[in-house]
C-alpha cells in the first residue's frame, strides 16, 4: 500500500489549522481555472508536444489525474510567456563558447527560446526516425525518446538534449508542486499526493504533538488565505 | 556627470550582517556613517503570510538572491581553462538587498574551534610539517579563539541564538558540544524543540559513542529581547526558513536587529539601490578618499567622500571591489605573489538520505537550523594520522522543511517519472531522514579569484573570475566523512539507504552545495601573504577595512556566520578603541 497520505482525504485533525480557512474558501485561485487550456506561449504544434511530454512524466492513474489535467502545461506556458521565460535573472551576454559541464548553462538562449528550438528539434527527430510527431508515438517509443533526452544520448540539431530535458523536467515538477496561483497543482493534487499541508504553517506545538504521527489536513494555498 | 556628496566619517559598502553591525557600532560611537546597499530596502510588512510561503518564488526563482543578469562571476576549474559566466545561480546563493544573505539564511550559528585559529601550528605540532600537502596554503589565523570569545558572545546575544553550551569557562556541559572552545556563559535561548529525525540521530550517535548536541540556531526557541531592546518572536517551525524571510521576526536578521538599532542614531543614514562601483584612492594609492556609486533607480552617479571605507558586501563582492579599485596586489598563483584573491575556499558538502517504511517525519515542520550535530569528526577532534588529510566536518541531521518542489527524495532505483515515481514520491516524502556532512576546505595555490579578461557586468566592469577545484585533501575528507555519515544512517536501521556519494573533483558550479564562500581577502600576520591584518584592516590602504568570510584564511566544517559576526564586532572594537585615536596602520611591519 503506497502511503497516499492526503490523497482525496480532508480530515482536519488539527483544528487550529483548519479553522483558518473556511471550507467554502478552499478552491483554486483564478489562475488555475483554465480548463479550456488557453495557451499564451505555445503554438498548436507545441501544445501537442508539451501535453504529451508532461503526461508521459505524470500520467493519469489511481494516484492523480494527468499532468495536463493538473494544469502543469498551463504552468509551463505561463512561465515561458513571462519574465522567467525571457531570461530574467540570467546572464545572457556573449561570447558563448561551449564549456565543461561543471561550468553550467552556456547557451545564448532564454528558456522560452530553448523550449521552442528544442521542441522543433525533437519533432524533427520523431518525424525522421519514427515517421510521426511526438504526441502520436507509441508509449514505448515515447519512453525511448524520453530516456534518450534525459541521458543526453539523443543527438538533436544544435540543441543539447539533456539541457532541455533537465529544464523541462524541473518545470514539470514545479507545475505539480508549486502553489496553485501559478496555474498548476490544480486542486492542490500535487500537495495531496505527498501530504504537504501548504502555506498555513504554525507548528510550534504540532512538532511535539504530531512527532512521528501523520498530520492530515486540508492543504491550503496562497489564494485560500488572501 | 557625477554628484559629489558631503564628506562623512565612514562609508559602509553593503548592508547585511557585517554592514549592519558596523553601522550600529560606529554610529553609536558618534561617527557620521552612510550605509550603501546595492539592493532594495526591506520593510517589516515585506514578508507576510501567505505571500512569503511561496516556494517557487523564493526557493526556485531566487527572489531574494543576487541577480546575475547584472553582475555575476566567471568560473573554471583550473587556470588552463577558459572561464565562462555563471549564467544562473546554482552552487551558492549570495544575497542582495538590505539585510543581505542574513535575511534568507538558515540561522546555523557556530563558533570556530580554537584549533581553527591556530591551524598551521597545531597541524605541524601534531602531525609534522610533511603532513601538509605541497600546494596547501595553511595558515594560522591572526587572532586567537580566546581573543574573539567576547565578540562571539556579543553576536550570539544580539542574535538570540538558541542552543546548549558544551563548555562554560572550561567546564564541560552535558548535552552541549564537548569539543567547543570555552565560552563565558550559556546561549541566550534554550535549544529548539527536537523533531523525530533529531531524536533518532541523537539516539543513534550516542549509541555509537559520539557526542550529539542541538544545532545552534538563530531561530528563536522563545520570544526574545536582545541587548539593543530589539524584540524577536518565537519560531513557528513553518519550514519556510532558508531562502525566505521570516514573517514572525523569529529568525535573527540584520534588517530587524542591527540595522534598525543603527537607524536610531541620526548620524547613520541608509541608502538602498546604491551600487558601489569603485573605492576611490588618493594618487599615491595608499589612502581611500571614498567610494563611487550608481543609483540603480535613476542611473545617477555619485561620489561619497569618507575618511574610512568599510567593505561589508558578501565576501565575493568585497574581493571584486578590491580588485576593481586596485586595493592591494592581485594574487598570482604562478609566482605565488600578491594577496587579493588568494585563499578562496568553499565547503566540501555531501548529503545522506535514509528511508524508513515505519516512520512519519512530517518534514514540513521544521526550522532553518533545527537539527542535531556531532563534532567528533570536525577540526582536530580525531586523529588525522590514519586518514591522511587535514580538516573535518560537522555531521548533522536537518529538519529544515518539506517544501515539495525541492525537498522530496525517493530511494535509489526509483524511476524518474510515471506511476512508479509517483507512488514512491507519495510514500517516501514523509518517511525520509536527511543528514549532511559539512566539510572544511583548505586554501590551495590554484584556487583563487581575479578579474575576468572578457566578460563584463551591467556597469561595464570586468566580472570576477573564480578558479576553483576540489583537491586530493578534499576528496579524502569527503570519502571518509561521507562514509561515517552513511554508517550512522545505516545504524538507524532504515528500509533503504541512499547512495554514498562523496565529493570528487571536478567541482561543479551547477548543483547547490553551500553558500559558504570564504577567502579572497584573507587576514594574516604577514603582509606578503595576506590582504588584511588581524583587525581586518587592509595592509595596503589602512583606511579600508574588509569584513566578512572573505577574511577567513581557510573554511571550517562549520557555517561561517557566527565567526563573521564575531570578527565584525572585533574589528569594530579595534576601530573604536584603537584606530580612531590614531588613524593609520594598526600594525606596523
Amino acid at each position: 500500500m503506497a502511503g497516499v497520505v492526503g490523497v482525496g482525504v480532508a480530515i482536519p485533525v488539527a483544528p487550529a489549522t483548519a479553522e483558518a480557512a473556511p471550507k467554502d474558501k478552499v478552491q483554486d485561485g483564478p489562475a488555475a481555472n483554465a480548463s479550456a487550456r488557453c495557451y499564451q506561449f505555445f503554438d498548436l504544434n507545441e501544445v501537442a508536444f508539451i501535453e504529451a511530454f508532461v503526461d508521459h512524466l505524470i500520467p493519469a492513474d489511481e494516484l492523480s489525474p494527468s499532468g495536463t489535467e493538473l494544469g502543469v502545461t498551463i504552468y509551463i506556458d505561463r512561465q515561458l510567456a513571462g519574465a522567467w521565460g525571457r531570461g530574467a535573472r540570467m546572464y545572457l551576454l556573449g561570447p558563448w563558447p561551449a564549456g565543461t559541464s561543471q561550468q553550467g548553462y552556456q547557451l545564448p538562449l532564454a528558456p522560452a527560446d530553448l523550449y521552442r528550438s528544442a521542441i522543433r528539434a525533437v519533432e524533427a527527430h520523431c518525424e525522421a526516425v519514427h515517421g510521426g510527431s511526438f504526441d502520436r508515438l507509441q508509449p514505448a517509443q515515447r519512453q525511448q525518446i524520453m530516456l534518450a533526452l534525459s541521458d543526453g544520448s539523443l543527438r538533436l540539431q544544435q540543441i543539447p538534449a539533456q539541457v532541455f530535458f533537465d529544464m523541462a523536467y524541473a518545470n514539470v515538477m514545479e507545475g505539480l508542486f508549486a502553489d496553485p496561483i501559478y496555474g498548476g497543482n490544480k486542486d492542490k493534487r500535487g500537495w495531496r499526493l505527498v501530504g504537504f499541508p501548504g502555506v498555513m504553517a504554525a507548528h510550534a506545538e504540532n512538532i511535539e504533538r504530531f512527532r512521528g504521527e501523520p498530520y492530515l489536513v486540508e492543504p491550503l494555498g496562497i489564494a485560500d488565505l488572501s | 556627470m557625477t554628484t559629489k556628496l558631503k564628506e562623512v566619517d565612514v562609508v559602509i559598502v553593503g548592508m547585511g550582517w557585517t554592514g549592519g553591525i558596523m553601522a550600529k557600532e560606529l554610529s553609536d560611537a558618534g561617527l557620521t556613517v552612510v550605509g550603501l546597499e546595492r539592493g532594495a530596502p526591506r520593510s517589516d510588512a515585506g514578508f507576510s503570510v501567505p505571500m512569503i510561503r511561496d516556494e517557487l518564488r523564493y526557493a526556485v526563482r531566487n527572489e531574494l538572491f543576487m541577480d546575475v543578469s547584472r553582475d555575476t562571476l566567471t568560473f573554471r576549474n583550473r587556470p588552463a581553462e577558459r572561464a565562462l559566466p555563471m549564467r544562473k545561480l546554482g552552487s551558492f546563493l549570495p544575497g542582495e538587498g538590505v539585510g543581505g544573505a542574513g535575511v534568507h539564511w538558515n540561522g546555523q550559528t557556530y563558533r570556530l574551534s580554537p584549533h581553527d585559529h591556530a591551524l598551521r601550528s597545531r597541524v605541524e605540532e601534531r602531525y609534522g610539517k610533511s603532513f601538509i600537502p605541497q600546494d596547501m596554503q595553511l595558515a594560522d589565523w591572526p587572532m586567537s579563539y580566546a581573543e574573539l570569545e567576547p565578540f562571539y558572545d556579543k553576536f550570539e546575544y544580539m542574535a538570540g541564538i538558541s542552543g546548549k553550551a558544551g563548555n562554560i569557562a572550561g567546564r564541560i556541559q552535558e548535552g552541549g558540544n564537548p569539543f567547543e572552545g570555552p565560552r563565558a556563559r550559556e546561549y541566550p535561548n534554550p535549544p529548539l524543540k527536537p523533531s523525530l529525525a533529531s531524536e533518532m540521530f541523537t539516539e543513534t550517535t550516542k549509541k555509537l559513542g559520539y557526542h550529539p548536541f542541538p544545532r545552534p540556531a538563530a531561530n528563536m526557541s522563545r520570544p526574545y529581547t536582545n541587548p539593543d531592546g530589539i524584540k524577536l518572536g518565537e519560531c513557528q517551525y513553518c519550514g519556510f526558513c532558508e531562502n525566505f524571510g521570516c514573517e514572525a521576526n523569529a529568525k535573527a536578521s540584520p534588517h530587524i536587529t542591527v540595522i534598525p538599532a543603527a537607524l536610531r542614531n541620526r548620524n547613520f543614514s541608509l541608502k538602498p539601490h546604491a551600487w558601489v562601483t569603485r573605492v576611490n584612492l588618493a594618487p599615491d594609492g595608499k589612502r581611500a578618499t571614498g567610494v563611487s556609486y550608481t543609483s540603480v533607480l535613476t542611473g545617477e552617479e555619485f561620489e561619497q567622500p569618507a575618511n574610512l571605507v568599510i567593505l561589508c558586501a558578501y565576501g565575493l563582492g568585497n574581493v571584486h571591489l578590491m580588485l576593481l579599485s586596485g586595493i592591494g596586489k592581485p594574487y598570482d598563483p604562478v609566482s605565488d605573489t600578491g594577496t587579493v584573491g588568494k585563499g578562496y575556499c568553499y565547503q566540501v558538502a555531501t548529503v545522506v538520505q535514509a528511508f524508513f517504511d515505519d516512520r512519519i517525519f512530517n518534514p514540513f515542520m521544521g526550522a532553518g537550523s533545527l537539527g542535531v550535530v556531532i563534532d567528533d569528526f570536525n577540526g582536530d577532534n580525531f586523529d588525522h594520522g590514519p586518514v591522511g588529510y587535514i580538516g573535518g566536518a560537522s555531521i548533522y541531521s536537518a529538519s529544515l522543511g518539506g517544501r515539495p518542489i525541492n525537498q522530496r527524495a525517493v530511494p535509489p532505483g526509483t524511476p524518474r517519472w510515471g506511476t512508479e515515481w509517483k507512488k514512491a514520491t507519495a510514500h517516501w516524502y514523509n518517511r525520509t531522514l536527511q543528514m549532511s556532512v559539512q566539510g572544511s576546505n583548505m586554501a590551495s595555490r590554484y584556487n583563487y579569484l581575479d578579474l575576468d579578461p572578457t566578460y563584463r557586468n551591467a556597469f561595464g566592469l570586468p566580472l570576477m573570475r573564480m578558479t576553483y577545484n576540489f583537491t586530493d585533501n578534499d576528496e579524502k575528507l569527503s570519502a571518509h566523512l561521507t562514509t561515517v555519515a552513511h554508517d550512522i544512517a545505516r545504524a538507524m536501521g532504515p528500509t533503504h539507504l541512499g547512495p554514498r556519494t562523496p565529493r570528487r573533483a571536478p567541482y561543479s558550479i551547477v548543483p547547490y552545495q553551500s553558500t559558504h564562500n570564504t577567502g579572497g581577502a584573507i587576514a594574516g600576520h604577514d603582509p606578503g601573504k595576506s590582504a588584511l591584518n588581524r583587525y581586518l584592516q587592509s595592509w595596503d590602504v589602512p583606511n579600508v577595512f574588509v569584513m566578512g568570510a572573505s577574511a577567513f584564511p581557510h573554511n571550517s566544517g562549520y557555517n561561517p556566520t557566527g565567526a563573521v559576526g564575531a570578527l565584525t564586532y572585533w574589528a569594530a572594537d579595534a576601530i573604536r578603541t584603537k584606530y580612531l585615536k590614531d588613524p593609520g596602520p594598526l600594525l606596523h611591519t
